[in-house]
């Protein structure tokens, strides 16, 4: 099985420098991107089908083309990687962060030329101190070699590429309110349109992704669409990170085929639940996607497959909630976040949340009452698409629907109990 | 105290990174924590005037993001993951643990400033987790003894 981006990471848990990172064939997919049309590139990486590691799973080339080119383009554009890796249950970009930053380099060098952009960020969550290290490190080596600045291999193309280390909150890792954290502003969501890709940073064109999207991108212009194509089981090309936390008996992280099944991931890779506990259900990506549950074991984890079964592979890194954990409560912690998280810019997200974990705080400590399940369903309704700047709200609702769906007995027996069961 | 020459050319050698000098006020605001251990109002005024930005403006970039300290803080400082993965494997345990031994509840710092206990979200090490960090420490697969045991290499 190829394991193109976590192949080479070292089991001594040290980066790969810049010289053993040549040594296993690092920078040679920028030297060949260079002596190709940017529009070719970002015909590749269309054709190779990449979808956005980071969550959302927009199709990479799509967004690409949307960046003007040509000689009237406005200067300049950049190029941003989106390191802000804080989505609860999340832990699959700090290993390439951390284990082959050149990969990523490489990887943002080759994304700037098929859009032509002089400039690159690192946006990288301040909290990720170990990262920030071995990235400057790298940075610092490829600078020294040449590989990024002024006129790179000789083709006249020059890039800079700065690391950013955040001062954290949630609201960063979403694209628009991440273009004014390195403004310098408060990270709330810009209106769209304007797209990022037309006036984002600084109000120039601007391509933000997300770590491992960029890590992919060495590997498909070193071995063509159609190998990338033939990682994947399904439609969605490639492979993915993976990972299981929770009461599972190896949580962890791995890099499989796209369209692994949810099956595989718990019970091969996580060795299932540990002695006593039973399976009761998994948030597939993350804090803001939809429960999935054991009717869902054999769904393949690819974008298409888990949107069909109502809910979104988002991150690829699952929660895995076990009989003994009460879910209520579990719902009541993520709602938390998304409430002390909101930016307060949409009335529906400060409003809507504080109520929404207000009410799930009283039904935990025993002061549920009747109507209360109504209110929360309103609520997701409430926070739907549409209503909010950005997506957090939205992604808020994902695990409570689903929650009231599956779990509907359990919250009924707080409220009548007058009390949590599991406590 | 006024901003230390080291602070001024810290904060200078950003500016070339962007395009204005508002952009750097994130980066300059964590230098001057680095060196003080918190941003004060006076340190804040400083800043605003190096970057050409009104008090209020800067303040507001301040508040809004955690990692920056608009109030004084212990000599180290405790971020303890209260997300959903270590609130499934015992962070309320932990959480207890902690705010007795330091005496000290999430938001405080202890009597003798020797920690502030914060709450943070999902530090990405969740198939380790419980985690916390204590300074630019990250500590995994916590339970509440082990906790314990960390921070006393702590001074």
């Amino acid at each position: 099985m190829e394991k193109p981006l976590t192949q080479h990471v070292r089991r001594d848990g040290e980066m790969l420098d810049l010289r053993a990172y040549e040594a296993v064939g690092g920078y040679q997919g920028m030297r060949r991107v260079l002596r190709m049309d940017p529009r070719e590139v970002q015909q590749l990486v269309k054709d190779s089908t990449l979808r956005g590691r980071g969550g959302a799973g927009f199709p990479t080339g799509m967004k690409w083309s949307f960046v003007p080119m040509g000689p009237d383009a406005p200067h300049p554009k950049y190029l941003i990687c989106n390191a802000d890796e804080m989505e609860p249950g999340t832990f699959k970009d700090r290993l390439l962060l951390e284990a082959t930053p050149h990969q990523l380099i490489e990887g943002m060098s080759i994304a700037a030329w098929a859009i032509q952009a002089e400039v690159a960020y690192i946006f990288l969550r301040g909290e990720y101190v170990e990262s920030a290290r071995r990235l400057q490190k790298a940075l610092a080596e490829a600078c020294e070699a040449r590989y990024l600045g002024r006129n790179i291999f000789g083709s006249g193309y020059s890039l800079e590429m700065h690391l950013h280390t955040s001062a954290g909150r949630y609201m960063c890792g979403e694209e628009t309110g991440l273009l004014n954290a390195l403004e310098g502003k408060r990270a709330n969501p810009r209106t769209k349109p304007p797209f990022p890709q037309v006036s984002g940073l600084f109000g120039k064109p601007s391509i933000v992704q997300n770590v491992e999207t960029l890590c992919t991108l060495p590997h498909i212009v070193n071995n063509g669409a159609e190998w990338f194509k033939k990682l994947s089981r399904t439609a969605d090309g490639g492979t993915k990170l993976y990972g299981a936390s929770g009461k599972v008996k190896r949580p962890g992280l791995w890099e499989l085929p796209m369209g692994t099944t949810v099956r595989e991931l718990l019970e091969e890779y996580a060795g299932g639940m540990r002695e006593g506990l039973r399976f009761r259900g998994l948030l597939p990506g993350g804090a803001s996607t939809d429960f999935l549950t054991e009717e869902h074991l054999d769904v393949p984890m690819d974008f298409t497959a888990v949107q069909k079964a109502g809910s979104r592979m988002g991150t690829g890194t699952m929660i895995v909630l076990d009989d003994k954990t009460c879910p209520v409560g579990m719902v009541w912690n993520l709602e938390k976040f998304f409430a002390q998280e909101s930016c307060g810019w949409c009335t529906p997200c400060w409003s809507g949340l504080n109520w929404t974990e207000r009410t799930l705080r009283a039904l935990e400590e025993g002061r549920g009452r009747e109507g209360d399940l109504e209110k929360l369903a309103y609520q997701t309704w409430f926070n739907a698409p549409g209503n909010t700047f950005c997506a957090l709200a939205p992604g808020s609702a994902e695990p409570l629907q689903s929650a009231l769906k599956y779990f509907r007995e359990d919250f009924e027996r707080h409220i009548h109990d007058k009390r949590c069961p599991w406590k | 105290m006024p901003l230390s020459a080291e602070e001024r050319r810290e904060i200078e050698a950003e500016f070339p990174r962007y395009p204005t000098r508002r952009a750097v006020c994130i980066d300059a605001m964590k230098i001057v924590q680095r060196h003080r251990g918190w941003i004060s109002d006076e340190s804040l005024e400083d800043i605003a005037q190096l970057l050409e930005m009104s008090l209020d403006e800067l303040d507001g970039v301040a508040t809004f993001y955690n990692l920056l300290f608009r109030k004084p803080v212990g000599r180290h400082v405790v971020l303890l993951c209260d997300s959903v993965s270590c609130w499934i494997m015992g962070y309320d345990r932990l959480r207890e643990r902690l705010c007795s031994k330091l005496g000290a509840r999430l938001g405080e710092t202890t009597a003798d400033g020797r920690f502030t206990l914060l709450p943070i979200v999902c530090l990405g090490a969740c198939d380790h987790a419980p985690a916390m960090m204590v300074d630019e420490d990250l500590h995994r697969d916590l339970d509440p003894e082990k906790a314990e045991q960390a921070l006393e290499n702590y001074k």
